[in-house]
């Protein structure tokens, strides 16, 4: 082992410090932040109250996703109760001089897809932004965490945050995943090995062949889901794969810049021999869909399993827990997940709103019929992807098939608009959280991959994806 | 921010694991553009029925716990959004102190930011002080204790130091604006691109 070599995670945080002070605590320079309407009003505020001026509006991107409608966008589009924490983004973006993508911009969406699809998330960047997702940011290896309003005010007017450095470790996934399985199979069935506390303390580097083969919007999902299993981020180290998505986009350097940057870039990777503090290594060649049963992303089981019975588990906390998820789920031990009705289907949000998400549940969609008695909705995660989709004739598929196909935003993915799973009702997903009350009090969540939830969606129950596939 | 030294009252417990901070503060209240008057949404689903009436037999809702300035927690406490209402909902409801095997990473610092302390201690420690009667932390010392029984927490010194001494963390960090500059002038040169 080479005493100096480093991993991806070390190099981003060498790069980007600032100045470590006499108590330990490292400054940590930010290049890069987003900003939303549901966490940003209490820090512009505190700025205003302080009167601190913003440092550098330039390194912001600003847009509305969580409040909105996704049925309507001309006024009134919201909610009366969040027209004030829309307004106010507008408002503050407009006195800061913040860069902002208006609300009827094609360009506007759920801000971890935007970002991306803006090149405004780069290699080697650190990125934040006032909620926990921002981990997605981590697959074009850049250092990306979610943050509290305090810190979105630290940032607003110091560009940095005192932070504290995390352990390294590596997750490979070996092997090439089956037909009908992704991104977020890979996440569910990391989070069910590991827990949602697994990765706390650390920064989670994916590697392994299995990583390599995924697009963006795969290593994008897989990233997004590191949080959930307690990560501070989640990083894959940048490639050919990484640049030819960057390449070309709006805010992404060009001409000499653009080599001087892919020279850069090159290397980021984690040198040979650098040590990490934890390592796993998982052949998925032989993974089953994954779907859960509870309510954390680590309750999951394969799509060929059963719930699971309390009286199964050693530790008396454990079976405690587990009766308490049962009894809010409305689910019996021992029932075959597959014979688990659905009433909802959601496919979207940050997790699995990208272009290849619908391409992937478009095609088990195809030619199929939703089921009775199961409300199905389509949520592309930004303008982009749904004039993409659109161009491509996904709506058409979807909405031939009885899904209904919305406009842009964060959804059912946590109910902070109109759309929402009422209570009792059960749900497959495409989002990253099945807490209680999450998607509407009462709401019974189950996560998928959009494959498993088109298959839910067509056959009124957890349906084994590969299945369908198999019939075409 | 209000200093922290001392605190004395009533410690509620409730210990199942992954309190996560929907359950802390649901979406509804979100939409807040100010940091307070959350107290009375802090564990809404299980604090009150469909109706909006309180649930008796919650923790919180019994007569004896109202008072509450410290909760005991199961492990991976605030896990989930980044919502710093979860905090800010403690804190207006009067809780200054959580306790707690482990604690998820942004809770875990969004509390910092608020002047609230969150001890890490194992979990039989924990279930140990969930007893009736009331507790005593004391920071400068790094202890909390009660009912004859006492355990000594560890806490990051630069940690410790925001919470005594009440630091403006904002301010901490703009003393260092030289090197924010000197840095920003490296940066320019090294990549920039960003």
């Amino acid at each position: 082992m080479s005493s100096g070599a480093r991993t991806l995670y070390d190099k981003l945080w060498e790069a980007h410090l600032v100045e470590t002070r006499p108590d330990g605590t490292s400054l940590l320079y930010i290049d890069r932040h987003l900003v939303h309407e549901v966490t940003s009003p209490q820090a512009f505020e505190g700025l205003r109250l302080a009167e601190r001026p913003l440092r550098r509006p330039e390194a912001i991107l600003a847009v509305i996703d969580h409040n909105i409608s996704t049925q309507n966008r001309t006024d009134g589009s919201f909610e009366e109760t969040s027209r004030l924490q829309v307004e106010a983004l507008v408002e503050n973006v407009q006195a800061f001089q913040v860069p902002y993508i208006p609300l009827l911009d094609d360009r506007q969406g759920i801000v971890h897809v935007i970002g991306p699809e803006q090149g405004f998330t780069l290699p080697g960047s650190t990125v934040v932004c006032g909620d926990s997702h921002t981990s997605t940011h981590g697959a074009f290896g850049a250092l990306a965490f979610g943050i509290g309003t305090s810190e979105v005010e630290h940032v607003f007017a110091t560009q940095t945050l005192p932070q504290r450095h995390s352990k390294n470790m590596r997750v490979r996934f070996e092997g090439t995943l089956p037909e009908g399985l992704g991104a977020k199979d890979l996440a569910l069935f990391l989070i069910g090995q590991i827990g949602t506390a697994g990765g706390t303390g650390h920064v989670i580097e994916f590697a392994g062949s299995a990583v390599r083969a995924l697009s963006m919007e795969g290593r994008m999902t897989l990233c997004n889901m590191s949080i959930e299993a307690g990560a501070r981020a989640g990083l894959v180290a940048p490639d050919e794969t990484t640049f030819a998505y960057v390449a070309g986009r709006p805010m992404a350097p060009a001409g000499p810049l653009w080599e001087q940057a892919l020279a850069n870039w090159r290397g980021l990777p984690t040198d040979e021999g650098a040590r990490f503090d934890q390592d796993y290594t998982f052949d998925v060649s032989g993974l089953a869909p994954q779907v859960t049963w509870g309510t954390n992303p680590e309750a999951v089981v394969d799509i060929t399993g059963r719930v699971p019975d309390p009286r199964a588990a050693t530790d008396p906390a454990k079976q405690e827990a587990m009766r308490l998820a049962l009894d809010y789920m409305g689910l019996q031990p021992g029932t075959p997940m597959e014979e688990v009705p659905v009433q909802v289907v959601f496919i979207g949000s940050c997790t699995n709103g990208r272009i290849e998400d619908l391409r992937a549940a478009a095609r088990v969609a195809k030619g199929r019929k939703v089921a009775p008695g199961v409300r199905a909705l389509v949520v592309p995660g930004s303008g982009l992807v749904k004039r993409q989709a659109e161009a491509e004739g996904l709506d058409r598929v979807f909405l031939d098939a009885g899904f209904e196909w919305r406009l842009p935003g964060c959804s059912m993915c946590l109910g902070m608009n109109d759309d929402r799973v009422g209570p009792g009702e059960r749900s497959a997903s495409t989002s990253n959280r099945n807490f209680e009350g999450r998607q509407g009090r009462g709401a019974r969540t189950h996560l998928v991959s959009p494959e498993m939830a088109a298959a839910a969606a067509v056959t009124g129950h957890f349906t084994d994806v590969r299945r369908l596939l198999e019939v075409r | 921010m209000k200093p922290f030294t001392t605190l004395t009252g009533t410690a509620a417990p409730l210990l199942r694991a992954n309190i996560d901070t929907d359950l802390l503060i649901p979406k509804q209240f979100l939409k807040t553009i100010v940091r307070t008057g959350l107290g009375r949404h802090l564990f809404f689903e299980l604090r009150y029925d469909d109706q909006g009436r309180e649930k008796p037999d919650f923790i919180l809702n019994r007569p004896d716990y109202r008072e509450t300035v410290i909760l005991l927690g199961g492990p991976n406490f605030g896990c989930g959004s980044s919502r710093e209402h979860a905090p800010w909902a403690l804190l207006d409801f009067g809780i200054r102190c959580v306790i707690a095997p482990s604690f998820a990473d942004i809770f875990y610092n969004n509390c910092f930011s608020n002047g609230i302390l969150p001890i890490t201690l194992p979990m039989a420690a924990v279930e140990d002080l969930a007893t009736e009667g009331p507790l005593t932390v004391d920071l400068p010392a790094q202890t909390v204790s009660g009912g004859g029984r006492s355990y000594r927490f560890e806490l990051e010194p630069a940690r410790k130091t925001t919470l005594v001494e009440g630091l403006d963390a904002i301010g901490v960090s703009l003393t260092s604006l030289p090197a924010i500059e000197a840095y920003e002038a490296r940066r320019a040169k090294a990549t920039p691109w960003l």
